[in-house]
């Protein structure tokens, strides 16, 4: 019973689920939830065991351990009629490079029970001036949003991005995300899997954390890892002869840059600036920085001790990234 | 849409496909004919003694040797290529992720080669009535010759897709499937005539492989010689066979 009302509320559950090859573990435990609508992102670096967990959702590898129901199916044994509700857009694959979009398309709507009409689908991918235009002469991102058509063709309730812009260059990422964007408002749920921090955060409404095979952080772009308690850090440049007040100072980094994490940020502004505009100095360069996802996810994703860097003093860490990242 | 309508609208895709790629299409149809040209400009107008009692003009030989290499690389080579080709760019795996029944797109397949073997026959043997006068088949000959060609032509496709688990990467499948097919067509008596003095281990080779089989079978429908039914059902249990390991061994992902 408590099954059923489960297989009823969520697009997607997973508990404890593990998967090695060999001696070698791929997936050591993970638990997700994906609800009804949700464009869902699991972020990790290659390797983390993200294709490895999709592809058990979809139903092509079987897992060594633990419970997974895609739709009220269990992709394992009930994978006939779970493939007439999903779209799957995988790493890289092929296609006939002699058909046409619309042929290509054609065809695979063809596959399902309800399809959705071959130009709607045209129309939703953006790919009205190449409709035929044969496989072989389409770009990459092209080929790509070609991708989605297809999984798009037998009109799914959720689609399966394995990495769905590696390999793009920025302009075709940005058309990519409208795209998927846009599945969402047709109602799909999506599961997304990136290494891309920007997409994550731009696309998803909840994310996974995943680093070495386990769930390592999960929540909304904005406030994962704690990153909405995270302190802001406030940095400035300041002439060597003034003395501001000792707290709202610290030692100069070797860019010249004075940066702090105060614990109230908006009463540390004010009497910083006050006390500038009292001495009459200019607080150069000044700034207040957020934590940015990128920051908690190379904190949350460094190996070996993962779980030991989740729970360090968010600012510190992330200030240590911060620095290392980008000044180096 | 039923399994029958999905399977003849996937052989149409197949055929599309198969067209649209020009230099893909010329070759399978265009080396038979040019193999028939050639053996039979080098070896002149001699004749071949296909059984104690009867000869034959080497270019009728051909004819039916050259039919029967025809459906050889459309069913095997062709399919055990590109089908590999297919597994190692991901379109199977794709395939494989849809409702469509992997009978269907396997079925579809056979199908589609089968088709692209009868033309083939049908250009060859055209071919060699209008050049070398060389005789076609009628009558009850004709439909023992149409069971020969059609099993033949499915066995083969059978142990095209039976060869793709030995293959790991589409790089290496036109050196495999050559080298898995081409000795054997040498042995069998299709490209060199297989006399009555040929050393004893080429006609055990040749006895024990399908190929000589179904030539054989294939020459009684072009040369009015014996046809033997064991033919038949030793081409088609080589067919079984590669039916069964592809089931067993075939592979829908890039084996890398």
């Amino acid at each position: 019973m408590a099954e059923l009302v489960q297989a009823g509320k969520a697009a997607i559950e997973v508990r404890g689920l593990t998967k090695s090859y060999g001696v070698v573990y791929a997936v050591r435990g993970i638990d997700l939830t994906v609800e009804r609508g949700q464009i869902f992102a699991l972020l990790g670096p290659n390797g983390a065991g993200k294709t490895t967990t999709v592809e058990i959702l979809e139903g092509y590898r079987s897992c060594d351990g633990g419970t997974v129901n895609v739709l009220g199916y269990d992709p394992a044994q009930q994978r006939q009629p779970l493939k007439s509700r999903i779209g799957i857009v995988l790493q890289s694959s092929g296609m006939d490079r002699y058909l046409t979009v619309s042929e290509t398309i054609a065809m695979y709507a063809g596959f399902y029970p309800r399809p959705r009409p071959v130009d709607e689908v045209i129309e939703l991918v953006g790919l009205e001036g190449k409709r035929d235009t044969r496989v072989l002469k389409l770009s990459g991102g092209q080929q790509r949003r070609l991708d989605v058509a297809i999984a798009l063709a037998g009109n799914p309730d959720l689609l399966f991005l394995d990495e769905p812009t590696t390999g793009f260059d920025p302009s075709a990422r940005h058309e990519a995300w409208e795209v998927i964007k846009n599945l969402a408002m047709l109602g799909k749920t999506v599961l997304l899997t990136t290494h891309y921090m920007d997409e994550a955060q731009y696309l998803a409404d909840q994310v996974a954390v995943i680093s070495n095979g386990r769930i390592v952080a999960e929540g909304p772009p904005a406030t994962i890892g704690n990153r909405e308690r995270a302190r802001a850090r406030i940095r400035y440049r300041l002439a060597d002869t003034a003395t501001p007040p000792a707290d709202l100072t610290a030692q100069r980094g070797p860019d010249g840059l004075i940066e702090l994490a105060p614990a109230d940020l908006t009463a540390a502004l004010h009497r910083l600036t006050g006390w500038a505009l009292d001495q009459h100095v200019e607080l150069a360069g000044l700034e207040v920085i957020r934590p940015t996802l990128e920051d908690v996810y190379l904190e949350l994703t460094e190996s070996p001790a993962a779980g030991a860097a989740a729970s360090m003093e968010p600012a510190t860490a992330a200030a240590g990234h911060r620095k290392g990242q980008r000044r180096s | 849409m039923n399994a029958a309508g999905l399977t003849l609208s996937q052989v149409q895709y197949a055929n599309k496909a198969f067209w649209r790629n020009p230099a893909s299409a010329f070759f399978i149809f265009a080396f038979p004919l040019m193999f028939l040209v050639i053996f039979t400009a080098l070896l002149g107008h001699g004749t071949v003694r296909v059984s104690p009692t009867k000869v034959v003009d080497t270019s009728t030989y051909y004819v039916a040797a050259m039919a029967s290499f025809g459906v050889i690389s459309a069913c095997y080579t062709n399919i055990a290529i590109s089908v590999s080709f297919q597994r190692d760019t991901g379109v199977l795996k794709r395939i494989n992720g849809t409702p469509l029944p992997s009978w269907v797109f396997l079925g579809a397949r056979m199908l589609h080669a089968l088709v692209v073997a009868v033309l083939l026959v049908a250009i060859t043997a055209a071919f060699g009535r209008i050049s070398y006068s060389a005789s076609i088949p009628t009558g009850l000959t004709l439909l023992r010759f149409l069971v020969m060609l059609l099993v033949g032509a499915a066995s083969f496709c059978a142990l095209g897709f039976a060869i793709t688990a030995a293959i790991p990467n589409a790089d290496a499948s036109p050196a495999i499937v050559n080298a898995s097919i081409l000795p054997l067509l040498f042995l069998s008596g299709v490209f060199i005539p297989l006399s009555s003095n040929a050393p004893a281990w080429i006609l055990w080779i040749a006895r024990i492989f399908p190929v000589w089989h179904f030539a054989r079978g294939m020459q009684a429908g072009f040369l009015g010689t014996t046809f033997h039914w064991t033919d038949v059902l030793i081409t088609a249990a080589w067919g079984l066979g590669g039916l069964l390991l592809s089931v067993r061994f075939f592979s829908w992902e890039p084996r890398t």
